[in-house]
């Protein structure tokens, strides 16, 4: 506008701001990894000293965020606790917590990567191999799957049996040394390796053996049947 | 009311349209900030649980966010409005700047420099919240790396959007008159004086040079 002075009409700061705005966006969705493994590195220290817990509210990365997909969960201490190994095998079984911790352990160090992008590295993880339970329980020549069912009443997940017998996919009996709390979906909860955490069933009640591969609970609203991490 | 009764004139401040893509806005904040503190907070998410009802909720009313402020467009008033939050005169600079920014030497319009600020951020970190959220929500659409990246943003954006709403809320409960232009879209002559001067003057001066 050449016949108004500049200083009644102002300049269109607020598109360019809005614009930047989203440009900053832009640039945080490609380098936000990189940024945020570097500010978690360096806010560990400080967050492992911080009595009240309010630094780990504080979205730094590195953090567990807890799902549940039903309503309060009724806790199981490890001396009520049950597995079922049923569905298409010659040998059904049921394993009490004593039990698993009788079979040969294996522990390993691995991260939890959620498909919706945020992990925690290196967690220490223990438990008995599901390949162990199911060469005990026989898989008939039907067998083609297994379905993982949570003692929330609703969770599921499945795997074909191959997946399954990965080395990597563990019935965990501890995390971090320690029982694993009911929040991480204690005392027993499913951990696999190569894979999302929705594929980590919590409060694992069942391992069924299955004539199918039917998508589990979150499979069946989305997410990819099989739910590899992808490579970077 | 509490406030004191004085005879005074009121002047029309927002038209219907514009209250109306308030309310609704607000409406929409609110769900997607309860919802995101039942997603986010791990006490909370166990004590309600639901993850995909709760998720289901928060992701539509966060997809409805820019519905209203698109529709509000029907109106003139609005768009008018839109127009002058844009723009940041010489004054606004100033009034940023001074200490002593609300005695009223620094010429204030229909909105104060705080109040353009404020719009261009809650416009900008809703528009990244909703592009970092449809990524979320469709992770097939990026790789994993840019996941993590949009997860990062989304949960910054969403922190300093809330210390805005936060600052917005607490500004507003100090203001009556304020909240009753956003209410009822009428607010004094005297309030107006006092705020908007600016605004309140060439309000005044429409009115004279309108003949009816």
């Amino acid at each position: 506008m050449p016949n108004t002075p500049v200083a009644d009409e102002g300049a269109p700061i607020g598109r360019r701001a809005v614009l930047g705005l989203l440009g900053l966006g832009a640039v945080g969705v490609v380098t936000g990894s990189s940024v945020q493994n570097r500010l978690s590195q360096m806010l560990a220290s400080v967050q492992m000293r911080d009595p009240t817990g309010l630094t780990s509210q504080i979205p730094l990365g590195d953090t567990w965020r807890y799902y549940s997909v039903t309503g309060a969960v009724e806790p199981r201490t490890r001396g009520d606790y049950n597995l079922k190994i049923s569905g298409l095998v010659d040998q059904p079984t049921s394993y009490s917590f004593a039990d698993l911790e009788g079979l040969p352990q294996t522990e390993f160090d691995d991260t939890f990567q959620c498909v919706t992008g945020w992990s925690v590295p290196d967690v220490p993880w223990r438990g008995v191999r599901v390949s162990e339970l199911l060469e005990a329980a026989a898989p008939t020549d039907e067998a083609v799957g297994v379905r993982y069912k949570s003692f929330d009443g609703t969770y599921t997940v499945n795997m074909t049996l191959e997946q399954a017998r990965a080395k990597d996919v563990l019935v965990v009996l501890a995390m971090y040394d320690a029982p694993v709390t009911h929040d991480h979906g204690g005392p027993v909860r499913i951990y696999s390796g190569s894979m999302y955490g929705y594929k980590s069933t919590k409060w694992l009640s069942e391992i069924e053996v299955t004539s199918n591969n039917a998508p589990g609970y979150w499979e069946d609203r989305g997410y990819p049947l099989d739910g590899f991490i992808e490579d970077e | 009311m509490s406030e004191p009764v004085i005879a005074s004139v009121d002047v029309d401040r927002f038209v219907l349209a514009e209250r109306l893509v308030h309310r609704v806005f607000a409406v929409l904040t609110i769900v997607c900030i309860v919802t995101a503190a039942i997603l986010y907070n791990g006490a909370l998410m166990m004590a309600v649980g639901h993850r995909h009802v709760v998720e289901t909720i928060h992701v539509w009313c966060g997809f409805a966010l820019p519905v209203p402020l698109v529709l509000g467009a029907v109106s003139k008033a609005y768009r008018t409005d839109l127009g002058i939050l844009n723009r940041f005169t010489r004054a606004d600079w100033q009034w940023l700047r001074s200490p002593s920014r609300r005695d009223g030497t620094i010429p204030v319009g229909k909105f104060n420099a705080g109040q353009k600020v404020n719009s261009w951020l809650v416009a900008g970190s809703t528009g990244v919240l909703l592009g970092t959220g449809v990524l979320l929500y469709w992770p097939d659409l990026v790789r994993l790396s840019w996941r993590a990246g949009a997860t990062f943003v989304h949960d910054w954006f969403a922190l300093g959007l809330g210390l805005l709403i936060v600052g917005h809320v607490a500004y507003a409960m100090r203001d009556p008159e304020a909240r009753r232009g956003m209410r009822t879209g009428r607010v004094s002559r005297t309030w107006a004086k006092a705020e908007h001067e600016a605004w309140a003057d060439e309000v005044t001066r429409r009115r004279s040079d309108d003949p009816s």
